[in-house]
Formats: C-alpha cells, sequence, structure tokens
C-alpha cells in the first residue's frame, strides 16, 4: 500500500493546473503582469512537482533530460531567429517593425515570438538544472 | 500610517526575522525553509510596491525553484553544518561596514515613488515609453513592450546569460570530472584520476559480478 496516497493525488490534481496557468501568464503577459521568463520557470516547476512526488525516473520519462537542456539552447534561437527574419524583411537586427506592413502589428509578432523564446529557454534551462541536482548521486551500479 | 506602511513595516519585520534566523541555525533544512520564506516575503514587498512582475519572478524563482535546487543539494551533503571552530568577528565587521554603508547611500535616493522623480522625468525614455508604447506595439502592458521591444538586445542577452548558466552547472554536476572518490555499497573507493563516468560503472559492475553478486541496475539518471 503507498503511504503518500494524499500527496500523489493531490499533486495529480495540481500540476495540469500548474502547467495551464504557465501558459495563461505567458499569454496574457500582454496585459497584466508575467511573460516568457515567469511562465518558464512555472512550467517547470510543474514538472519539478511531479519528480518530487513521483521520483526522478519517472519525470525523467516525462520530460527526459534531453528535451531539457535541447530547449535551454532551442530558445535563445528563437530569439535570434526573430532578429534575423526582421533583418531579412528589411529591418535592422531585432527591429520588429519589419515583421508587417503595419509596423505595430510587426512589434507585436515580434514580442510574441521572443517571449516564445525566453519561455523556452527558462523552462528547459530551470528543469536541466533540477535534474543536474537532484541525479547527482553517488556511484550506484 | 495608512496601511500600506503598515503593511512594508510588517512585511521588514519579518524580511529581518527570516535573515537573522537563517545565520543563527545550524540546522541547514531549516535555514533553506526559512530562505525561501525570506524570498516569499520579499515578493510580497515588491507587490506593495507595484513591481508586480518582479515580485512573480521573485516568488516562483525564490521561493520555489531555489528552494527545491537547495533541497537537492541537501541530500547529497546533510542536514547538518559544522560548528566553525573559530569566532568569524572579521566578516562579521566587513558586513556590518559594507550594510553601513549602503544604508549611508540610500540617504542621496530620491523618494521612493515621486513623481517628480529624474527616472520618471526623463523625456526620451519613462514618459516616451509611457506615452507611445501603446500606440508603437498596442500592448496595454507597458512592461512588456519595454523587455521585449525597447530593450529587445537587453533582454536576449538575459536569455543567453541563462542559457549560459546551464552550460556551466552541465559541464561541472553532469558531464564534469568524477569526484576523488565515490560512495558504493557501504564502501568508498578511490577513483584515479582521468577516469570516466562510464569506465568506473564498468568497473564497479565487474568486481560485483566477480564477487557474485546481485545484477545491478543502472542508477545514472541523464542521457
Amino acid at each position: 500500500m503507498d503511504d503518500r496516497v494524499i500527496l500523489k493525488v493531490g499533486a495529480k490534481i495540481l500540476i495540469p493546473f500548474i502547467l495551464l496557468f504557465a501558459l495563461y501568464v505567458q499569454f496574457h503577459g500582454d496585459y497584466g503582469p508575467g511573460g516568457g521568463f515567469q511562465a518558464g520557470v512555472i512550467f517547470a516547476a510543474g514538472i519539478v512537482l511531479y519528480a518530487l512526488v513521483f521520483g526522478l525516473d519517472r519525470a525523467l520519462r516525462v520530460m527526459p533530460f534531453k528535451v531539457a537542456y535541447v530547449c535551454g539552447a532551442l530558445g535563445v534561437s528563437i530569439y535570434l531567429g526573430v532578429g534575423f527574419v526582421a533583418m531579412a524583411m528589411g529591418g535592422e537586427f531585432l527591429n520588429y517593425n519589419a515583421l508587417n506592413a503595419d509596423p505595430a502589428k510587426g512589434q507585436h509578432y515580434g514580442i510574441i515570438g521572443i517571449e516564445l523564446g525566453v519561455l523556452v529557454t527558462v523552462f528547459g534551462v530551470m528543469l536541466a538544472l533540477f535534474y543536474a541536482f537532484a541525479g547527482r548521486r553517488r556511484i550506484d551500479p | 500610517m495608512d496601511w500600506i506602511g503598515i503593511v512594508t513595516v510588517v512585511l521588514f519585520v519579518l524580511l529581518a526575522v527570516a535573515g537573522i534566523a537563517v545565520i543563527r541555525t545550524r540546522n541547514l533544512f531549516a535555514a533553506v525553509m526559512l530562505a525561501g520564506i525570506y524570498s516569499l516575503v520579499s515578493a510580497g514587498l515588491f507587490v506593495v510596491m507595484d513591481a508586480v512582475d518582479v515580485a512573480f519572478t521573485e516568488a516562483a524563482v525564490g521561493a520555489g525553484i531555489s528552494t527545491v535546487l537547495l533541497l537537492g543539494t541537501l541530500a547529497i551533503v546533510g542536514y547538518k553544518e559544522a560548528k566553525p571552530d573559530h569566532q568569524p568577528i572579521l566578516p562579521f565587521f566587513v558586513v556590518i561596514v559594507t550594510g553601513g554603508i549602503l544604508v549611508y547611500g540610500t540617504s542621496d535616493i530620491p523618494p521612493f515613488g515621486e513623481a517628480l522623480n529624474p527616472a520618471h522625468q526623463h523625456e526620451m525614455v519613462a514618459r516616451y515609453y509611457l506615452d507611445k508604447s501603446y500606440d508603437d506595439a498596442h500592448i496595454p502592458n507597458v512592461v512588456t513592450t519595454v523587455l521585449g521591444s525597447y530593450r529587445g538586445y537587453d533582454t536576449m542577452g538575459e536569455t543567453a546569460v541563462v542559457f549560459a548558466a546551464m552550460v556551466g552547472v552541465l559541464l561541472l554536476l553532469v558531464k564534469g570530472p568524477l569526484p576523488k572518490r565515490v560512495h558504493h555499497h557501504g564502501r568508498w573507493i578511490e577513483v584515479p584520476p582521468g577516469t570516466t563516468r562510464d569506465e568506473m560503472v564498468a568497473r564497479l559492475r565487474a568486481e560485483a559480478d566477480a564477487e557474485g553478486g546481485a545484477p545491478d541496475r543502472e542508477e545514472d539518471g541523464d542521457g
């Protein structure tokens, strides 16, 4: 008999809402407090909670270590990519006015793009740091 | 004193209590938890100061992720702090002097939240952002426009710094050199310098096979 039923059931109920809240923070960042950084941390915290309650091995099956550190690099690439797309469309690096015929719309697209990059990097880095610390056990083959 | 003043004073007192308790306790688990409380109280202070974005980050990173990372470290190093063998008089003196200088420095800072402060009067920065950011990007939250667009280079640098932090930690903790000795089945084993993790695992496994031990399981988490 599992002796941590309340903890596990409670975490199972909470985790979807944590992940959903992270997405809310991401996409509501245009109107209220929040943005990519906070959303990334909250999304990672959801996975970290899963790892704390259900164990590192199961968390690594849900979100492998490789996904974490690839995300860490991918987000920076997305950010730089938005900058280069703006260059390709005739503006300066990271000048989002060039992304659309209407400069204000271009700004909006650009900000959504770079916020996505920040989200992906922060999520990946936070999770990779957690895995690095939690997985640092004594060698026990 | 209005209610915001009262809340500020209460939060600052809590902050001081948590800070002193972190220094005094020898139980590292309690210290980590108190540090988490310290972060949460700071987040409350940021909310009182209308810096909700900062408060958000402080609560999520300071009280959340950092606490978990520190607990993960404690699981490796143990929960008790050894008693120091000397009285830390000199560090205490340095801390008092530094703190005194910082408090003295605040006497030059303009009053908090004053509309006529220089930072709020700059024609091309604060006033421009507040007046024009909606026309420029159609985003109501000025903070988002400043971080993402006006200061896009800054935020790119910050994202790169976060990435660099990950690279550093992974180099140190995951693919770095093995410690000089490892703990294995209740005994410490010396690791010759230059041995890779895989070689060490193979060696220990071969020894276990030679002793006729039970089939062993790979416990290594990362790929």
